[in-house]
Order: C-alpha cells, then sequence, then structure tokens
C-alpha cells in the first residue's frame, strides 16, 4: 500500500528532516508513528500525502510513485487519502456539514448526493446534530472528529493523521482512536502520528518509532 | 459532462455571493470599471455622431467637370453619355449658355459678364456623388479627367480632408483611450481578485491539501472577475445612456439654430452589449492572471 525506500527529505535551508528511511505499510494495517518532537512525522506523513517531495528516495502510495508523478495528477492522488492534519485546518467561516463537504464539491459530486455522505460521515463520528454549527463552538475532541469526518467522506482506502490525539483529554483521545479503529476494521489502511505514546489500541498492528528521521527498532 | 457544468454552475454562484456579500467594495469596482470603460466608449460614440455629422455635410460635396471651350458639341454628347452610364441621376450639365445667364444674373457680376465680347464660359458637369469618401473622390476625379473634352476636373474637398483627419486623429485617441483604459481594467481585476484570493488563502491550502485541482480553484475568482468586469461593463453602458439623454435635448436646440436636422445617436443596441461583454473579457483574464500568480506563489509543492 504505502512502500518508501531509502526516503531522505531536505528542507530548504539543508536541514534533514528524514534520512534514509525506508518503510512498507500492507493494507489493512494499523500503524502508530511515535516519535518526539521534531523527529520528522508530519515530514513523513506530508510525503506520503503528496504535499511535500522527498529530496531522494522512491515512495510508491496505492501503487502510484510519487516521485514520477506529474503535477497534474498530484490531485487526483490526494483524493484517495484521508488526512487529518495537525494543525486540522478547519474552514472557520463554514458550518460543520460545509466542512465535511468540501472534498465532495472537489470532486464535483451532486449537492443531494454530497449531503447524504457528508451526514452519514457526521454521523459515524458523532457530530451529526451539530452540522449546522460553526467549527469555532466545537470542543478540541469534537473539531478533531469533525477534521476526521472531513478526511473520511471521500471513503479513502488509507487514511493519515498527525497526532490527532494531542491537546485531547483521555476520555476525547480514547474516542477518536475508537473511530480509527472502526475504520480500520472495515478496510481502510491506517497511519497515525503522536509524539507521546497514548493507551495504543491493542487492535494496532504496528508501532513505528522515529528519531531524528531515521527509524529506531 | 455533467459534473463540468453543475461544477461551473457552483462556482459561479460562489462567485455571485461573493460580490453580494461585500456590497459596498462591490458598488465602488464596478464604479471604478463602468467609469473607466464610459471614457474609451463616450469618445467612440462621440466620433461616430460627428462622423455622421460629416455624412449629412458629404451631400454638398462636388466634383465638377469643365470641358474645353472649343469642345464640339458631339464630344460633349459622347461625354454626357459617358457619364449616365456611370454615374446615372448623380449629375447635372450646365452649358455654357446657362452658367451665362446665371452670372448674368448675379448681383455685381452682371455688367462685367455684359460687357465681354463673347461667353467665356465653357459647358460643364457638377457631379454630385452620392457617397464617397475624400478618397474615392480623388480617384474619381483622376478618372474623370480622362473623360473627352474635358478640360478641368476640379474637387473642392480640402475642408472635407481636414474633417477626416480629424476624425482619424479622435479614433486614433480613442483607440489608445481604450488601450489604456482596458490595461486599468485589468489591473483592477487582477488586484481585488487577488485580495480575495489572499483572504481565502486559508481554504485555498485545505482545498489543495484534500485534492483540488487548480482549476477548480481558480474557477469562482474567475467568474467573479467576469462577473465584476461584465457588471462594469453593463454600469459603463448605463452611463453612457444617461448622460446621451442628458446632451441630447442641447444638442438638439443646438442644431436647430443652424437649421440642422442633426439627431444625437445613443449606441447602439450592438455597441451597448459589447461594454459587459469587453468587461467579462477583460475581467476574466485579469483575474485568470491574478489567480495563477497568487497560486503559483502559494505552491506547497516543490517541483
Ligand atoms: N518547511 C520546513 N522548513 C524547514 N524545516 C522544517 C520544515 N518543516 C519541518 N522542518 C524541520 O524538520 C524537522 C522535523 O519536523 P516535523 O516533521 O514537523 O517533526 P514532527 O512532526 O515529528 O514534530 C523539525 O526540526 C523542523 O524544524
Ligand atoms: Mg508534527
Amino acid at each position: 500500500m504505502i512502500v518508501g525506500d531509502h526516503l531522505t527529505k531536505r528542507y530548504p535551508g539543508g536541514f534533514e528532516a528524514l534520512r534514509d528511511l525506508s518503510l512498507e505499510i500492507a493494507r489493512g494495517e494499523m500503524i502508530f508513528l511515535i516519535g518526539h518532537s521534531g523527529a520528522g512525522k508530519t515530514t513523513l506523513l506530508k510525503l506520503i500525502g503528496a504535499i511535500e517531495r522527498p529530496t531522494s528516495g522512491s515512495l510508491v502510495v496505492n501503487g502510484q510513485n510519487l516521485f514520477a508523478l506529474r503535477k497534474k495528477a498530484l490531485p487526483y492522488l490526494r483524493r484517495n487519502l484521508g488526512q487529518v492534519f495537525q494543525d486540522q485546518k478547519l474552514l472557520f467561516d463554514r458550518s460543520v456539514l460545509e466542512n465535511v463537504l468540501l472534498p465532495l464539491d472537489i470532486i464535483g459530486l451532486p449537492l443531494r448526493e454530497a449531503q447524504r455522505r457528508a451526514r452519514a460521515a457526521l454521523d459515524k463520528v458523532g457530530l451529526l446534530e451539530r452540522e449546522k454549527a460553526r467549527p469555532i463552538t466545537l470542543s478540541g475532541g469534537e473539531q478533531q472528529r469533525l477534521a476526521i469526518a472531513r478526511a473520511v467522506v471521500n471513503r479513502p482506502a488509507i487514511l493519515l493523521a498527525d497526532e490527532p490525539t494531542a491537546n485531547l483529554d483521555l476520555k476525547a483521545a480514547r474516542q477518536v482512536l475508537d473511530l480509527f479503529v472502526a475504520f480500520n476494521r472495515v478496510g481502510v489502511t491506517v497511519l497515525i502520528s503522536t509524539h507521546e505514546p497514548p493507551e495504543i489500541p491493542e487492535h494496532t498492528t504496528r508501532c513505528v518509532i522515529l528519531d531524528h528521521g531515521r527509524l529506531a527498532s | 459532462m455533467k459534473t463540468w457544468l453543475r461544477q461551473h454552475r457552483v462556482a459561479f454562484s460562489r462567485a455571485l455571493v461573493r460580490l453580494w456579500r461585500a456590497p459596498l467594495n462591490t458598488l465602488l469596482s464596478l464604479l471604478v470599471i463602468g467609469v473607466a470603460m464610459t471614457l474609451p466608449a463616450a469618445g467612440d460614440l462621440f466620433l461616430e455622431n460627428v462622423q455622421s455629422l460629416g455624412k449629412n455635410a458629404h451631400q454638398g460635396q462636388q466634383l465638377s467637370l469643365f470641358m474645353d471651350i472649343e469642345a464640339p458639341a458631339d464630344v460633349t454628347r459622347e461625354t454626357r453619355k459617358r457619364l449616365a452610364e456611370r454615374l446615372p441621376g448623380q449629375w447635372r450639365f450646365v452649358s455654357r449658355q446657362e452658367a451665362l445667364e446665371q452670372m448674368q444674373s448675379s448681383d455685381g457680376m452682371a455688367e462685367i459678364f455684359a460687357s465681354l465680347p463673347h461667353n467665356p464660359l465653357p459647358d460643364a458637369f457638377i457631379i454630385e456623388p452620392a457617397q464617397a469618401t475624400p478618397e474615392d473622390l480623388e480617384r474619381m476625379r483622376a478618372d474623370l479627367a480622362q473623360l473627352p473634352g474635358v478640360a478641368h476636373a476640379q474637387l473642392d474637398s480640402a475642408w472635407i480632408e481636414r474633417f477626416h483627419a480629424f476624425l482619424a486623429l479622435g479614433r486614433r485617441i480613442v483607440d489608445l483611450l481604450a488601450l489604456v483604459f482596458a490595461a486599468g481594467l485589468i489591473a483592477v481585476t487582477f488586484n481585488t481578485i487577488r485580495l480575495q484570493v489572499l483572504a481565502q488563502a486559508d481554504e485555498i491550502e485545505v482545498a489543495r491539501f484534500i485534492g483540488a485541482t487548480d482549476a477548480f480553484i481558480r474557477r469562482p475568482f474567475c467568474y467573479s472577475g467576469i462577473l465584476q468586469g461584465g457588471l462594469g461593463g453593463l454600469m459603463a453602458g448605463i452611463l453612457l445612456m444617461a448622460g446621451v439623454s442628458l446632451l441630447e435635448e442641447s444638442a438638439a436646440r443646438l442644431s436647430a439654430l443652424y437649421g440642422s436636422h442633426f439627431v444625437l445617436k445613443g449606441p447602439s443596441l450592438a455597441r451597448f452589449l459589447l461594454l459587459p461583454a469587453v468587461g467579462a473579457a477583460l475581467g476574466w483574464l485579469g483575474a485568470q492572471l491574478s489567480v495563477s500568480l497568487a497560486l503559483r506563489q502559494m505552491e506547497t509543492t516543490p517541483q
């Protein structure tokens, strides 16, 4: 599903956030990516999400070699990924429902069908009653669940979540992790990053530890 | 195809909503664009009116063919026949006898002509072409001078040439003005759209991260530009009509004083519609340039 081979990411300025990292993730896995702050978790997720490009090495996601992909093809690749960003990137001038509609709008789904799907996604994360609310009025846990709803509304094969439990209390964190487990159960490959190992659900297939841009075993 | 249409419709209504939500801004930009487009359009209309004034005057323009005094009658007859073929109904013949009588009946000239031993005037043809530009007339003059027995062909069109030169200069000025204001309109649109794009930078970033194509992102902004330019053009058309109706009466009064039937003409429907069309096209161009540049600057994926 995801195969990274000798990945190196050097940011402009010369800082090497990832060094010679090789990683293989099979379909249906649920993986925790654990590392200290600055270890390179976000960088790795951005590479997989085709938001940043590796400086060297190869990366195949969903059967597509990101290095060889033309720029025009990137949007279509991203549509097959669900991404929960570290800073969530919710749109605060739109309602909860409209936030979830955005990915469907992008693929040009008719409004009625899009609303049906968006509501189904909101229902899964327990936010259906809040569909008209502004994201700013939601609690931290609810905002995170909204971000998850937006990430999965397109029914992606891969779900990437960058520190989705940071800043959440234990209960909210558990709710969020339960959601990931549920999606993984129906076949979604899930990759979750975290800087402090939370209660890792039993369901998890693997933990990968990242240290200063390298994999630690 | 259906998806494509729907996405365009959605983008269009988004752009409309955006204009609607900031009524003051919208009104101001429309006014700026409207005024900017009114100026060259008014210049154009002015030239058009002056031109039609000139067309009325054209009816007075004459070409005189003076025959050789010694020309025998059959040569004159031949010339007459040829003119009848070439310019039916646009000329009259003034025989030397008629000309003399005319002179003798006019004040001051009578004595002079009465004292002459014989008639010094030639036969003449007075030609009044229905419609002709100065170039046409000049060509016609050179041509007719070749007719048998013609001694001299004279065209009194210096003022018409000057008039046309003035019109040509005016046309140049209006074209230049149009060019300058078109550039201004593109710049205005560029700027307003840029502000809109920057105001939505977050949204654009998210949309990109979750798979929006650049075309998808560009679309609503392009419609904003099209709407803004088109409505600005419409406003220019309305301003122009208002201006015409304000001036109509005084123009009519003025021309009545000169015994003319000149009527100040407003823009034709085609001209009127041209304004929003051109405005929309320029708005689209400005928006396209603006979004493309902004998107390039916001580019997160290095290539
Ligand atoms: N755009 C960037 N430009 C330069 N350096 C960056 C950039 N993004 C991240 N870094 C650096 O790369 C390192 C890894 O960052 P990141 O992947 O965000 O770590 P993590 O998510 O594990 O905290 C950090 O030291 C950070 O300062
Ligand atoms: Mg991070």
